[in-house]
Parts: C-alpha cells; structure tokens; sequence
C-alpha cells in the first residue's frame, strides 16, 4: 500500500480539467483523477455522474472537450482504442463488447492473434487462451462460442481479455457487477498480482464492501463534478455515501414487513431446461423469494425456461393452479408472468430506440389504441417511470444508448413494472445501480409483493438478497440445494448449500461436464471445494464480502 | 432521490433542424442541388412535360421501394419483386381482357388477383425465411427464379396485350398535372409513413431491426411481424404489376426484371440501414426521387446508357458514404424532444 504523505510516487496517469459536454447533459465538468503505480484507485459516484465517460475519455473512445493527461509523464490523447492500447491502457467496460459468433479464444486474442507462417496458430490460440482462462477461473472450452455462455461467464471473458498484455493502467468499470463471491475474489487475487507489477488498477463499483476490501485510494464523482480523492484507509462506507449521494443514506434496505402469503400464482414441477436438472418450486402471491447461486448454477436457465425465454425439455407449470404451456416469452406475458432478463444490452433494450419507446414496449397495449399509437399516453407513462425511478436523462425522446448504464438498467425495470404482471421474474435487478438507487427499487419490489404480486429475484448480490427476501432458494449445480426461510438467513449457510452440489458429486463426473458452456463454473469442482471446505472447518463465513485480504 | 443538476439546457430548435438537415433533409438538398444542376444544364430538364415524365418514370420504383421499406427496415430483403411483379402482371392481365366483364369489375378484380398473387408469394418468402431460419436473401433468390420461371410458364412466354380503352386511359390520365398513377404511390407513401411511425407494428418493425432479441423477451411475436413485411412487400408488388400494365398496355413474363435492385437502392439512398432499425418512408421516397431526376437529367444531357449506369452506381456508392458521416455527425446532435 502506498503512503501518500511521504513524498508521494509520480503518478502513472494524471488527468486534469476533464470536460465533456453531451446534448443536453454536461457528462463531465472540469474533474481530475491521480492513479499511482501499484494502486487499486476507486471510482465513486452515482448512476450517471460521469465514471464510465471518463473511462471511454481514457480509451480514446470519446474526446474530452478540454483539459488534458499525461501517462508516465507524457502527454497522453489517445486518438483511438488501439493507440491507448499501445500506450498501454486496458480497458474492461461497462457493457459487453464480445462477438457472440466468434468462439472463446478467438475472442480473447482479437487485437493480436497469435500467428504461423502468417495464418492463425490454432493451437497456440486455444492453448494460450486455456490457460487465460485458468487464470479467471472460467472452466470451459476455448473453442466454445461466446453467444452460448452466462453473462457472469461473458464478464469474466471481458476481464481475461486484458490479462495477457502488460499494461500500465488497468480500468474496469463495474467488472463484478454479476459476479458471485467466489469470482469476484479470484478477481481480487488478479488485481494484486497485476498492482504488484507496478500497474495502476481504475476500479469502478456499486458495492461499496468490495471497493473497501480492494481499493487503496478513491475518488468521486457528484453529477460530472470531482468531489474529492481520499485514502479508503480513512474513510468508511458511510461518508463514502454521503459524498456520491450529497445526503446521508439511512438504511441500506427497507425495513422488513413480514407479508401474509396469499393464493399460489405460480408453480414449476420438475421444470427442466435445455441442459439443465429438473427443478420445482412454487411462488405465492405477496411474497419475494429470492434465488442464490453460484455462477452457472442453472439460476438464469430456469427463470428463463419458466418464461418461455428458451425451451425447456420437461417439466410442467401452474399458473394458478392450472397447467400452462408457456412455451414464449408472449404465452408467458400473456399468463401474466414477466421477466427482467440478465443482460440489459442484448436482450433487453432497443438502444437506438427513445427512452419511451424502450419503457412501453411490452406494455403497447397501454399506449395504444387498435393499434395506433397514443404518442402523449406513451410519453406520459414513460415520464411517470422516468421520476418514480429516478432515470437520469435529459428527456424521455433520448436513445437509451446516451443513458449511463446504471439509468439504462432502470429503463428495463421501468418496462417490467409498466407490464404490471402477477409474477415478476427479475434476474440481477440492481446490475449497475448505485446505492441510493438500490434502495428505492428494493422498495418497489417489495411494495409490488406486499400489493399482491409474487416476486422471484435471481441475484449474485447475497446481501441484497438476505436484505429484501421472505424466502432463498439456493442453487447450486441446476438444482435446488436448499430452501431458506427469512428466519434463517445466514450467509455462511446459504453458501454452503450454493457450493454443496459441487462437493458432494465426485469429482470425476464433475469435469466430464458433457456441455461446458452451460455448466461451466461448477465444473471447477476443486476451486468450489476449498472454500466450503474452509467455512465448514473453522465456523467463518465463506462470504467474501465479509473475509478480507485473504491471498491464497 | 436527487434530481439531476448537470441536466442543463434543452435542446435548442436550431440544433434540432441541424438534426432534420443530417436525416431526410439531406437528402432533400442533394435533390434539390441535382434538380437546380440539370435545369441550368439541360434546357428541356425543368419543363412540366419533363417533371410529369419523370413521375411517370419513377412511379413503379417508388411503389416497389415502399414495400422494400418495409423489408430492409426488419434487416431483410427481397430481391424477388421484379419477377413477381411479371407474374400477377400475367396472373391478373387475362382477366382485364375476359369477355363479359364490365371495365370496372375487371380493373378491380384485376387489382385484387395481382394483389393476392404478390401477398402470396411473400407469405411464401416470409415463412420460410421465419420457419427455417433461411436469410432472407437465398429465399428470395430462390423465389425471383419461381416467379419468374412460373410468369413464362404461365404465359408460355407470350405476353398479354389489349387491354381495354378505360384502363389504358386511367394508365394515362393526371390529376392536378400529376399522373393519376403517381399520385397512388404518394399515397402509398403516405400510408406506409403513418404505419412506421404511428402504429405499434410500426414500432415493432423498427425495434425487431435493431434487437430482435429484446422484442421477443418482451412478449411480442417477432416472427409474424416478420412474415408480415414480406406480405406488405408483395402487397405494393401486386399494385406495381396492375399499375405497370395499365402505363404500358402489356403484361409480359419478362417485365421487370432488376426492379429489385432499383427499389433497394432507393431505400439506401433514403438513408436505410441494410442492417435493419434504420431508415424512413420519407427518405425512401427522397431516395426514388433522386434516382428518378439523375436518369433522366442525365438522359436530356445526352449521357449515354453505359455512362449512366455507371454514374447511378457511383450515386449509391456516395450515399453510402455520406451515411456513415451522417450517423457520426447526428451523434453529437440533440434528438426529437
Ligand atoms: N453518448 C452520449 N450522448 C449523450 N449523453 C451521454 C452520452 N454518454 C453519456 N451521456 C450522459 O452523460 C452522463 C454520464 O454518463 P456515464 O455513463 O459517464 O455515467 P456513469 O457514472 O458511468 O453511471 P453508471 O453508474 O450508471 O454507469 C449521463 O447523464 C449520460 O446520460
Ligand atoms: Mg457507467
């Protein structure tokens, strides 16, 4: 860790009087950032405050209106992505950017393929590539295609990506937003070994307990202003909050109101998806049952199965007590069932679109009239989303793409709630919201439930889970390992279950996994078994945001 | 939650027409610079004779580019309306000339069966693209050979002529000095404007073309919609065939035949993305205009034929281009608010 009283070491990057004006918003005014050699430096700020500009201004992506960088002490503009590669600047962002044709490898080595004879070396791709992805933890084949795999494994993917060049300033906006525990700290692992070397890590997050077990030193940001740049080691979350968000937060989740479950909406027997196990759960009216897991421990499959996203091979559902074929995500909306779907760029948001069009595109029944379009009814209802949810843009007529994607997320959650469906189905809800945000969609949620609504919220985020749920269920390995009332919650526990199903299966049958892309982390059975193996021996929680530091 | 202060200024008019001038607009002014070019430069150019030819001229190309419209916007195209245009040409024509009808009934039923032969044929299109999953580009390949193997089959390549005096003379009549013919494209304009800008499957159309995932996990059919912009490509097809035989007093199997190409290039120039989710009716009908004016500025200037094509092919290649600095400059401009 660095001493920044005693004669601080020349930064690596320095920016100054950083301006970027969009229409309408001003992205960035006059701020600074100082990154030294070896640090984790935190970026802060609300949704929309300018972060991932900055990170685009640093990539050579955007240009800044005025003020200027330097990197090691040189003048540093980059024209383009390539020439801040050259310079030495990598750069994992907010959204995805993989080829989904493409397969893992060749995803991973694009900006320079590893070459024979002046043709593509196969070999050497998929070898190299293998042990890149041995590095992140990602236990599937390298000749898998990209369009087949998880999010959380397409993130891991983006973070590979830039591992195999040196680099003198590693950026990664949000890079652990969809990852779980185990991950995330294999992440930081990384991140040590690469500071170690003298490089300077941006690392840009919403959860705050991760900034503060990584970072070293943080800056923030308040609506495209620099607030100010601090040691972490003399801070604490609270007036890390109160900097970003300009207030103090009073609680991190809304108080819990015990609800009285009503009638079952919603049930699945033996709903099996395409490569997955069969699962069976049922969701009652009033309730929020949340949905833990590891990576790639069948969670999205099933939701998306229930949801007619993709087929599933067996298994049937009731919707209220009667069977339904719901074999598309219409049969399913048109059962009153809706699904907030992981990856917000691919599957969820029409970027070119305006905000309004992207918010009642599932809801057109309520913007329409015999199917002509009621312009003001749309912009109304979309303004209406846009306050109650807090989305930051200059109007509800802006393509979702000028949207920062914290608001972004928001845009789709604003679409669910606009559909106002008996069962919402959300997976990763809060991806990319900050802290204030969080709370006032957690509320939302759990107002719905308490309304009358059945919730299902599938995420990564165990805390947020443990905070807002009546009831966990908890995957691990395309079943359902456990069920956890609210009385019970305990994240130790509920670990030991998500990580159960990779443990108790022998090892063997473990890595003859037969479809690495849709079973692919839990295949990493030694990497699951040591942790859970740890919690169990000495009573700690094997929850990583609580451990701190720990270096294997 | 805080409201947002670096939300500054809304966006200004001025910027908003700098907006206009980099979408439609801009081709409007590069019409408008190739009609002021031509009327300096060819004298016979900016009569009215020559105006009604060249609404005369770019009739049928302006009805087939608004179905294509449809098609490109969803990230498809149809490369079979040229012969399936011969083939209700040929379907509907005998029936103009069947004994015993009276003019009216005849035009009408005419109308409707070469309808019904265009919708056909892309309800054909459609579903297979849709059901296997076949670009749309090999179905219709596929179906420009069909069509126009069915057309000379049909006909056993003869072509069908005297039509009756009423029809013909509809064919040539003008309305306010506008051909009574064009007049029905401006109006197929019209109607396919208010469909893509007003309707919720207008909507669809455009979302399916930017993120067909997102539309289907948001509940809607894709896939009819998808069939149904073929259907509408052979629809304006049906009214191109009937509209074709009543300027030209013929049907014949080998009518024609590259028409896809000048209705795709339409739509390019209108400032379509092949890619699907861009482009307008508005441009579509800017983009025929300009193709129009260029043959036929060209023609009285007496360019020959070779150079022509030539020059037409350069046309497209620019447009193109000027697309790709449109799009990066109307970036950094406000949008509609
Ligand atoms: N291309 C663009 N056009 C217009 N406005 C933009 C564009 N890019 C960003 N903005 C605006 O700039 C502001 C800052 O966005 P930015 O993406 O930097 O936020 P952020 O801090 O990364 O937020 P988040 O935490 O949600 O990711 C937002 O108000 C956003 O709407
Ligand atoms: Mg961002």
């Amino acid at each position: 860790m660095n001493t920044p009283d005693t004669s601080p070491p020349a930064p690596v990057l320095a920016a100054v009087g950083i301006s970027k004006h969009f229409p309408g918003v001003q992205a960035l005014d006059d701020v600074r950032l100082e990154l030294l050699p070896g640090e984790v430096h935190a970026l802060l700020g609300e949704n929309g405050a300018g972060k991932s500009t900055l990170v685009r201004i640093l990539a050579g992506i955007q240009q800044p209106d005025g003020g200027g960088m330097t990197l090691g002490g040189e003048p540093y503009r980059p024209a383009d992505t390539a020439a801040a590669i050259r310079a030495g600047v990598q750069v994992v962002h907010q959204e995805l950017n993989l080829l989904p044709n493409l397969t893992v490898a060749e995803n991973l080595f694009l900006q320079n393929f590893p070459r024979r004879f002046g043709l593509v070396d196969r070999r050497e791709l998929n070898r190299r590539a293998a042990e890149l992805l041995a590095e992140v933890g990602l236990d599937i084949s390298p000749r898998t295609k990209v369009e087949r795999l998880g999010i959380a494994q397409m993130q891991l993917l983006e973070i590979a990506r830039t591992l195999w060049q040196d680099c003198r300033v590693l950026v990664m906006d949000e890079p652990t937003a969809t990852l779980t525990p185990r991950e995330t700290e294999r992440l930081f692992t990384l991140l040590r070994r690469i500071t170690a070397r003298g490089t300077a890590v941006l690392y840009i997050s919403h959860h705050l307990e991760e900034v503060f077990e990584i970072g070293d030193r943080m800056t923030v940001f308040r609506n495209g202003r620099y607030v100010t740049t601090r040691d972490l080691a003399d801070t604490d979350t609270a007036e890390v909050i109160r900097l970003m968000v300009g207030r103090d937060l009073q609680h991190e989740y809304p108080p819990y109101l015990p609800g009285e479950p009503g009638p079952e909406l919603l049930r699945a027997e033996g709903l099996q998806p395409q490569d997955g196990q069969p699962v069976s759960f049922a969701l009652r009216a009033g309730e929020v049952v949340g949905v833990a897991g590891l990576v790639g421990s069948g969670r999205t499959e099933t939701v998306r199965a229930l949801f007619g996203a993709d087929r599933a091979v067996g298994g049937k559902v009731l919707v209220k007590g009667v069977p339904a074929r719901l074999r598309t995500p219409r049969d399913a909306v048109r059962h009153g069932i809706s699904l907030l779907t992981e990856d917000r760029k691919s599957q969820g948001l029409v970027l070119d679109m305006p905000l309004a069009a992207n918010v009642t595109l599932t809801a057109t029944h309520k913007v329409s009239w015999g199917g002509l379009l009621r312009r003001a009814e749309e912009n109304r209802l979309a303004q209406h989303a846009v306050d109650s949810l807090a989305v930051r843009t200059p109007g509800v007529r802006h393509p979702v793409r000028t949207l920062s994607g914290g608001n972004q997320q928001k845009v789709v959650l604003g679409r669910w709630l606009l559909a106002d469906t008996d069962v919402l189905m959300v997976d990763e809800p809060t991806r990319g919201i900050d802290v204030g945000a969080r709370y006032e969609i957690h509320q939302q949620l759990v107002d719905l439930a308490r309304a009358g609504k059945a919730l299902l919220v599938v995420s990564s985020d165990l805390p947020e889970l443990m905070g807002i749920c009546d009831r966990i269920l908890v995957f691990s390995r395309g079943r359902i390992a456990g069920e956890v009332p609210r009385e019970e919650f305990d994240s130790s526990h509920i670990l030991t279950l998500a990580y159960s199903g990779y443990v108790s299966a022998p090892a063997s049958a473990t890595l003859s996994s037969t479809d690495p892309a849709a079973d692919a982390s839990p295949a990493d059975a030694s990497a699951a078994e040591r942790p859970t193996a740890e919690a169990s021996a000495t009573g700690t929680p094997a929850d990583a945001t609580s451990t701190n530091g720990d270096t294997r | 939650m805080t409201t947002s202060a670096a939300l500054t200024r809304k966006p200004r008019s001025a910027a908003l027409l700098a907006r206009q001038v980099m979408g439609e607009a801009g081709i409007g002014i590069a019409l408008l610079a190739l009609v002021v070019v031509f009327a300096v430069a060819a004298p016979k150019f900016a009569t009215s004779d020559n105006l009604t030819n060249i609404a005369t001229e770019i009739t049928l190309n302006t009805m087939l580019a608004v179905g294509m419209t449809f098609v490109i916007l969803v990230g498809g195209i149809d490369l079979s309306v040229g012969s399936v245009m011969a083939l209700s040409a040929v379907v509907a024509g005998p029936l103009l000339t069947a004994h015993g009808l009276s003019t009216p009934v005849a035009i009408l039923l005419a109308v409707l069966v070469s309808a019904l032969v265009g919708m056909g044929c892309g309800l054909v299109n459609g579903f297979v693209s849709e059901r296997w999953r076949v670009p749309s580009f090999i179905i219709t390949l596929g179906m420009l050979n069909v069509a126009r193997g069915a057309a000379l089959q049909y006909t056993n390549a003869k072509t069908v002529y005297d039509f009756p005096a009423g029809f013909s003379l509809f064919g040539t009549s003008t309305v306010l000095g506008i051909p009574t013919l064009f007049w029905i494209a401006l109006a197929m304009v019209a109607v396919g404007h208010l469909v893509l800008t007003r309707t919720v499957f207008g909507r669809l159309v455009f979302a399916i073309g930017s993120n067909e995932e997102a539309v289907r996990l948001s509940g809607h059919r894709t896939s009819i919609v998808k069939v149904a912009v073929f259907v509408i490509s052979g629809l304006t097809v049906g009214i191109a065939a009937v509209t074709y035989m009543a300027r030209l007093n013929i049907a014949s199997p080998i009518l024609g035949s590259g028409y896809e190409l000048s209705a795709i290039a339409a739509v390019v120039i209108g400032g379509a993305s092949l890619s699907g989710g861009k482009g307008s009716m508005i441009g579509t009908l800017l983009g025929a205009c300009l193709l129009g004016v260029l043959t036929n500025g060209l023609l009285l200037m007496g360019v020959s034929d070779f150079q022509r094509q030539m020059i037409t092919g350069l046309v497209i290649m620019v447009a193109v281009v000027v697309d790709y600095y449109r799009g990066r400059l109307a970036a950094r401009l406000p949008v509609e608010a």
